[in-house]
């Protein structure tokens, strides 16, 4: 239980990030809080020849509100996350997402960015960005990029960063007096991985459901949205939102995998018993906005 | 270089300077300078038994590299004792019986111990909640949260 050797470089700028990235490719890693990475090193499941330690690096850094998105730096730990009023304010379903990511000691030390580039499958970050549809600022050799988070999650623990790229930070839309946010898992205990879990945001205009992202995780390869569902959620005045059509729509159209502890059919119920909270939510939240 | 690298972390207050390979973890660090009230279990983040506090939060000391603490605070449990903030934790465990073997306790004292910082007054599902990260595979738990929740009672009945 004890990594193989590597060296360990402490960035002190991201041009420096970047030319170690660059010379070293694949072989290199990027350590922020080392909250997934270290055990899947002491595991031996990666065995990277270069640790690139950003948490030193000023971009990497800091939450902060620009007109109409909210920044957070990739380095940001989950505990200043959880803790910070911009967030609260500005991103709820993050703020609400939060308190199930793993344990208060491993917020301590998890960063926002760490989560989203290890795209881990029960990891809720993913969701909450997809639902969010924040945006990715990466940086690479030929500079700067931004991609959809639709764009930004490939596969289980893949995502579309390149050998020599880093996540900057991640912009979130600030949320506006129409929305109405939803989010809840299934897990053994708090800060367990989830079994099944949904992160949802929807906009409510004079009492209709002008759009809604019905986003779950731990159900397939990555977060993966209810495109059916958020369809027949479209128009629907609150008072008339037929919960067992969006139910069927879900049954319908995602197929849960099934992991070591819980069958498909037993996720897809979880899967509908959280889509029903959802839309308890939405229609008695909605009301007031 | 994967070869040592000299380091040198506050643990306790006291400056420990020693070169380390990149890979070795704050824990065996920790343990190697004497520090064995710091406790490996299952080294890979899940059973908290290697809880210490850096720069003031709590952290895995075996998911956090020493070197990633080159000129850092650490406090261990050594520390938390001999300045006596977690007396009164430590007196509740016993008077509870919310340890048998002791080998998940300095983690469970000093994770406690952070949540009564932050929190004056937690429900027992806080207390849970808090704690839920620290595997103990004697108490059951329930002795646990009582010596915490009778720690945190008598605390703000002080306050």
């Amino acid at each position: 239980m004890k990594p193989t050797p590597f060296e360990y470089v402490r960035a002190g700028s991201l041009g420096e990030v970047l030319s170690v990235l660059e010379e070293r490719g694949d072989e290199a890693k990027v350590l922020a809080g080392g909250q997934s990475l270290i055990p899947t090193m002491n595991m031996r499941f990666a065995a990277p020849e270069v640790l690139i330690d950003i948490s030193n690096v000023a971009e990497f850094r800091g939450i902060e509100v620009r007109d109409d998105v909210l920044r957070i730096g990739a380095m940001c730990r989950h505990v200043e996350v959880l803790n910070a009023p911009e967030v609260a304010k500005h991103a709820p379903l993050i703020a609400m997402a939060m308190p199930s990511i793993a344990h208060a000691t491993i917020r301590n030390r998890g960063t926002f960015g760490g989560s989203l580039c290890h795209a881990d499958p029960a990891a809720e970050l993913p969701a909450c960005v997809l639902a969010l549809d924040a945006r990715f600022n990466i940086h690479g050799k030929t500079g700067p990029r931004s991609v959809c988070a639709q764009d930004f999650f490939l596969g289980t623990y893949m995502t579309c960063l390149a050998d020599d790229e880093v996540l900057i930070s991640v912009d979130v839309p600030t949320a506006n007096p129409e929305n109405v946010f939803f989010f809840d898992e299934v897990a053994r205990r708090k800060g367990d991985y989830a079994i099944a879990g949904l992160a949802s945001q929807a906009t409510v205009r004079d009492g209709i459901i002008a759009d809604a992202r019905l986003v779950f995780f731990a159900v397939s390869e990555v977060a993966i949205r209810a495109d059916r569902a958020e369809l027949a959620l479209q128009g629907v005045p609150l008072e008339n939102i037929d919960a067992e059509a969006i139910c069927g729509a879900i049954a319908d159209t995602i197929t849960p995998f099934d992991d070591l502890t819980t069958s498909s059919a037993a996720k897809l119920t979880m899967m509908q018993v959280l889509t029903r909270r959802a839309l308890e939510t939405f229609a008695s939240q909605g009301v007031a906005v | 270089m994967t070869s040592p690298i000299a380091i040198t972390i506050r643990v306790n207050g006291e400056p420990a300077s020693r070169a380390v390979e990149p890979r070795l973890s704050l824990a065996d660090f920790l343990r190697a300078e004497g520090y064995t009230g710091t406790h490996l279990g299952c080294e890979h983040g899940v059973c908290g038994a290697c809880t210490v506090r850096v720069e003031g939060r709590t952290a895995r000391g075996c998911l956090t590299l020493a070197i990633q603490c080159d000129g850092l605070e650490v406090e261990t449990i050594e520390g938390a004792t001999g300045n006596g903030r977690v007396a009164d934790l430590q007196e509740a465990f016993i008077e509870n019986n919310a340890l048998q073997c002791g080998f998940c306790t300095p983690g469970m004292l000093l994770t406690a111990d952070e949540l009564l910082q932050d929190t004056l007054s937690p429900s027992r599902t806080e207390i849970r909640e808090h704690l839920s990260g620290n595997y103990c595979r004697c108490t059951g738990y329930q002795s646990i949260v009582d010596a915490v929740e009778q720690v945190a009672r008598k605390r703000a009945e002080r306050s």
